[in-house]
């Protein structure tokens, strides 16, 4: 009696949204594995020979485990996070062994025609032990010892998937992040990382001045959002624009030097100079502290420039920069992403209609029932389609962070963190590079690219997740 | 709940953020730009060319005289090539190692796309191919056809076809790469009438260029429409016998049919088997053509316009004579080896003096013509010689000379009858007399004509003052020729007076006293001709024969040109009539005669 009732209670607590936004997702990707790799002697959706015919089987299959997850008691979860680290990093220490190599990677092992890739779980693994080990009692996340051990559980399973050669599965690990600043990580680090990846890339793109003039520009916006000082704005950038343009004058048209760097810094020194007195007086230390840090992102936005141009191969320039769009290579590195545009372009606002699709159909683009499964959506399904499932992500990912937040257990909250954190980091990567924004980085879009690996492995990281929000209200341990 | 609790907003706001960056991106490269679209459809979109067949050419007795033949051009998707016996391939296609490897280099920069390694392969070697084809994968073959001359003759009339130029793509949108234009004779005049129109089909295509079905179900495809059928003006026969008798000589032969202004034949020497000019080795032979010194690209019948049209021209100036009143049937002028104005002297052969009209003619008096073209430019009607001289200008271009006479063939050039103004310019205004120019009188001195024009003139002389156009075609499947070409243009001098010239000139041939030509007369045939022996500066005189036949209700005009061959009675009056004998009876009976022109090589003959 008391079974049954809990039975009928569990469907009632589950998060209906994320349930339902997961069976969409999931049926879309089935659909767009179809359409990518649909042929004509095996019409029906159905066929086993065909991916869609097996994607189905493992669709079913993560529905049983999706199911089993929901029945079994939330306090496994946390009990099973030790033991399943350690059976992963065996796990990924035998596929160094034993792993069969696609693609260059050796990250699958193969069981009769089955393949399964250990990387996928490895995330789940980190996901549960993490949780464990910061939900435990007292623990201060930016202590030495804390970060330690935190960057241990993230290097071990990294490390051995990049020694796979599995660079992508490798990098989600960078996703956590963002968990660890929703545990308090001073924002700073988040903003510096991100600035400092950004202007890297942004270096090799565009000169260094212009650059430069964004990070200025930003920095006097940022400074004049967060401060509401109108007087001390306007006397840095009449300083600034003034000391930069007579600097240029003085070295461009005077001395005839083609480089911006010491109009730059002399510029900077003079700004400097401007604010000597009042910082003195005043104890105006943000503004020294937003002055420097502005300078050194310029001088480290030169330095990037100049690392590329003196210290790299031609080789590793020409890849560096294929990736980064400056170079066009139609036929080589950038044949994929060029392709994936062309499809994801051709189109249109409402596509080509269902099977209409030829760019992904007759193999332009390539890996198109996996990584670049998003071109199929974009091809046959045009400008709605892809909002459609950026939406739809954008609502199961901002659902997974507020539901995350009800948890009276550290132990969800956190897990939760990091599944919207993982999910977040391959949507992010996974349509980035297939709409040219981000380099190629072989990661799967979760529940639409082909194989049962990476889906039962996002199904079991979302599913644990729905069954510990059933228990909000428990403290788990 | 914990300090950091409000740090949800700003990682949902990552989450949104990205999402509309993302949205907006796909926005632009969905929405915005349409160029992904168009890629999308080169990469999969193949549009495979129908090429129709050209128009086939018949004569006038509608003996098929151009045709097409398959040709094959293999071609190759690098992308599918699998490693082939390349010995085997090298071999049926009877080219070297390094061509091969060449070509399937520059396949491979095409790499998805059909890339054409040797064109029209003949069916000889397209047998032996088809049989291996399937060991060579990734090649394939392309059915186009080339041109076929049964004859081997008439290459200036009919022309050739050769692959499109940038130029022509810019001329006409209709051509693309790869197709073919005719470039001389009739290939280049009823190019459009040809040509026929190209269709196409449009396939879908995957990444290795493989066929994967119609697009839209072959919504867009076209259906190629065959050229449309001509017929020629040509008697191919009398066409090919006129070649066979300038073999060995250099010069050209023009042969009308009076009344309609058909062109029977027309033949410039040195020539060239027209079945050369097709197929793969094209180009080759037109370079072996172009650097021939002896020019046999040239169409010396309507392209030479500097041939001084010698005596041939006496008869002109008897007609205009007559016209101007200056002179008739019965007008005498005396000659005794010439026509001599103080120390000035025109040579004249031996021969009875006086002469008359008819017998001036008949016996080439240059005497004769002396006195009557003086008489016509010192009209004292006309006051001044050079307002005489435009009367009698205007006369000459009334029977088709200086003139282009408007032939249905490229090239044609005009010929040349200066105006008075010319003389004016060289000598000073009206500082020339009708002595200055008195070489006109013989056909010599600043005139020229194209073979064709004398043809054109002897064909108004054979319809006693009129000439229609030359023309090379009667009809055209399904249309009529240009109007233009059955209108009858009359010359300004009356139709009576051309009796007494054709009557010098049936002598000429017939016989008679003192007749230069009447060793070539053909029994039962009236030939009226008049020859030329025409002085040029490079060398021997041409030897030019003019005539036509029968003299009443004259079936076949006809002009001949041999270059530096002397006496126009000893080598092109033989040709004509034996051409003018080879039409009428269909048998060529005086066998010695033919045989002595076709054993005589003029090309190396020394001056």
């Amino acid at each position: 009696m008391r079974n049954h009732k809990k039975e009928e209670n569990l469907f009632a607590r589950i998060d209906k949204l994320i349930l339902v936004l997961y069976l969409l997702l999931v049926f879309m990707g089935w659909f767009n594995i179809y359409a990518a790799v649909y042929n004509e002697e095996h019409h029906s959706i159905f066929s086993i020979s065909q991916q869609y015919g097996k994607q189905l089987i493992w669709i079913i299959a993560a529905f049983f485990i999706g199911i089993i997850i929901l029945i079994v008691d939330t306090k496994f979860f946390p009990m099973l996070a030790n033991p399943f680290y350690g059976f992963i990093i065996i796990l990924l220490l035998s596929v160094l062994v034993f792993g069969r190599e696609v693609n260059g990677a050796r990250s699958w092992f193969e069981i009769g025609s089955v393949r399964i890739q250990p990387a996928e779980f490895a995330k789940l693994a980190t996901c549960l032990l993490l949780s464990k080990y910061l939900s435990s009692f007292n623990i201060k996340i930016m202590k030495l010892k804390t970060l330690s051990i935190i960057g241990l559980m993230f290097l071990i399973p990294f490390s051995l998937i990049l020694l796979q050669n599995d660079t992508g599965s490798a990098l989600v690990y960078a996703s956590f992040v963002l968990v660890l600043y929703r545990l308090g990580m001073p924002g700073m680090i988040l903003f510096f990382g991100f600035a400092t990846a950004a202007i890297s890339v942004l270096s090799l793109i565009l000169e260094p001045a212009y650059i430069s003039i964004g990070i200025i520009s930003v920095a006097a916006l940022l400074y004049f959002l967060l401060r509401k000082d109108v007087k001390q704005l306007t006397i840095g950038l009449i300083a600034l624009s003034s000391s930069l343009v007579l600097s240029w004058l003085v070295f461009f048209k005077i001395l005839h030097q083609e480089s911006y760097f010491p109009v730059f810094i002399s510029a900077f020194l003079v700004t400097i100079g401007v604010f000597i007195a009042p910082i003195y007086k005043n104890r105006l230390n943000h503004v020294l502290i937003t002055l420097l840090t502005t300078f050194a992102f310029v001088i480290f936005s030169f330095s990037v420039a100049y690392l590329f141009d003196n210290m790299l191969g031609e080789h590793q320039k020409t890849r560096i920069n294929v990736l980064l769009g400056t170079e066009s290579d139609t036929r080589g590195a950038g044949y994929n992403v060029n392709q994936s545009k062309i499809a994801i372009g051709s189109g249109g606002f409402s596509g080509k209609g269902f099977l209409e699709g030829t760019q992904t159909k007759f193999n332009f683009v390539p890996e198109q029932s996996t990584d670049f499964i998003f071109c199929t959506v974009g091809e046959e399904w045009g400008f709605v389609g892809t909002s459609v499932v950026l939406i739809l992500f954008a609502i199961l990912l901002v659902r997974i962070v507020f539901v995350s937040e009800k948890q009276k257990s550290p132990f969800s909250r956190i897990y939760g963190y990091c599944v919207a954190s993982i999910l977040f980091f391959h949507l992010a990567i996974n349509i980035g590079m297939t709409i040219g924004l981000l380099p190629v980085i072989g990661i799967p879009l979760p529940f639409f690219s082909y194989g049962g690996s990476s889906l039962w492995s996002f199904t079991v990281l979302l599913f644990i997740f729905i069954k510990l929000d059933t228990d909000r209200d428990r403290i788990i341990h | 709940m914990d300090a950091f609790s409000e740090r949800k907003y700003v990682i949902s706001a990552m989450i949104l953020l990205l999402c509309l960056i993302y949205i907006v991106r796909l926005f632009y490269i969905q929405v915005v730009d349409e160029s992904y679209m168009l890629s999308a459809e080169n990469n999969s979109r193949r549009y495979i060319v129908k090429y129709p067949a050209r128009g086939l050419i018949f004569d006038r007795k509608h003996r098929l005289i151009a045709y097409n033949e398959a040709a094959y051009d293999l071609q190759v998707i690098s992308a599918q090539l699998k490693p082939f016996d390349t010995v085997m391939l090298e071999r049926i296609l009877e080219v070297d190692h390094s061509f091969l490897l060449n070509k399937l280099k520059e396949a491979k920069q095409k790499r998805y796309r059909p890339y054409i390694i040797i064109k029209q392969l003949t069916s000889d070697s397209y047998a032996q191919l088809q049989e291996v084809l399937h060991r060579f994968q990734g090649f394939s073959v392309q059915v186009r056809t080339i041109r076929h001359f049964p004859y081997n003759c008439g290459a200036h009339i009919l022309g050739y076809t050769q692959e499109v130029d940038s130029n022509n793509i810019k001329k006409d949108r209709y051509y693309e790469m790869g197709d073919y234009i005719g470039v001389s004779g009739i290939e280049k005049s009823y190019e459009k009438e040809l040509r026929g129109i190209k269709g196409g089909e449009y396939f879908n295509v995957d990444v290795l260029g493989r066929v994967k079905g119609r697009l839209e179900g072959g919504k867009y495809d076209r259906h190629s429409e065959i050229g449309t059928n001509i017929y020629s003006t040509i008697d191919i026969e009398l066409q090919a016998y006129g070649e066979k008798l300038l073999r060995n000589k250099i010069g050209s032969i023009v042969a009308i049919e009076p009344a309609t202004g058909e062109i029977l034949a027309l033949v410039s020497s040195p020539g060239f088997n027209p079945n050369v000019l097709t197929g793969r080795h094209l180009n080759k032979y037109f370079q072996l053509l172009k650097k021939d010194t002896l020019l046999p690209l040239y169409n010396r019948a309507i392209n030479g316009d500097m041939y001084p049209p010698g005596s041939t021209f006496k008869v002109v100036n008897a007609l205009i004579g007559q016209q101007e009143g200056v002179c008739s049937r019965h007008t005498y002028h005396s000659c005794n080896g010439g026509y001599f104005v103080g120390s000035f002297k025109v040579g004249c052969h031996v021969h009875r003096s006086p002469v008359n009209l008819v017998e001036s003619v008949q016996m080439s008096c240059n005497a004769y013509y002396c006195n009557v073209f003086r008489n016509i430019l010192d009209n004292r009607k006309y006051g001044k010689v050079s307002v005489a001289y435009d009367v009698w200008r205007k006369h000459v271009m009334s029977f088709g000379l200086g003139d282009l006479t408007g032939i249905d063939l490229p090239g044609e050039k005009p010929g040349m009858i200066p105006k008075a103004s010319y003389f004016d310019k060289y000598y000073g205004k009206d500082r020339w007399k009708s002595l200055t120019v008195i070489s006109l009188s013989i056909g010599q001195g600043e005139i020229g004509v194209t073979p064709l024009q004398m043809a054109n003139l002897v064909t108004t002389i054979a319809n006693r003052g009129f000439y229609k156009i030359p023309h090379v075609i009667k009809g055209i499947d399904d249309a009529s020729i240009n109007p233009k070409y059955l209108v009858k243009h009359y010359s300004t001098v009356e139709s009576k007076y051309f009796e007494p010239v054709i009557e010098g000139m049936f002598n000429v041939v017939q016989g008679g006293e003192g007749a230069t030509a009447g060793w070539t007369k053909v029994p039962d045939i009236e030939i009226c001709g008049k020859t030329g022996t025409a002085q040029n500066p490079h060398g021997e005189d041409h030897s030019i024969f003019m005539a036509f036949a029968p003299k009443v209700n004259p079936k076949i005009a006809i002009s001949v040109y041999v270059e530096n061959a002397g006496y126009g009675s000893s080598w092109a009056a033989p040709i004509a009539t034996l051409l003018i004998e080879k039409y009428i009876n269909d048998t060529i009976k005086r066998d010695w005669f033919e045989k002595r022109i076709l054993e005589a090589n003029l090309i190396n003959a020394k001056p």
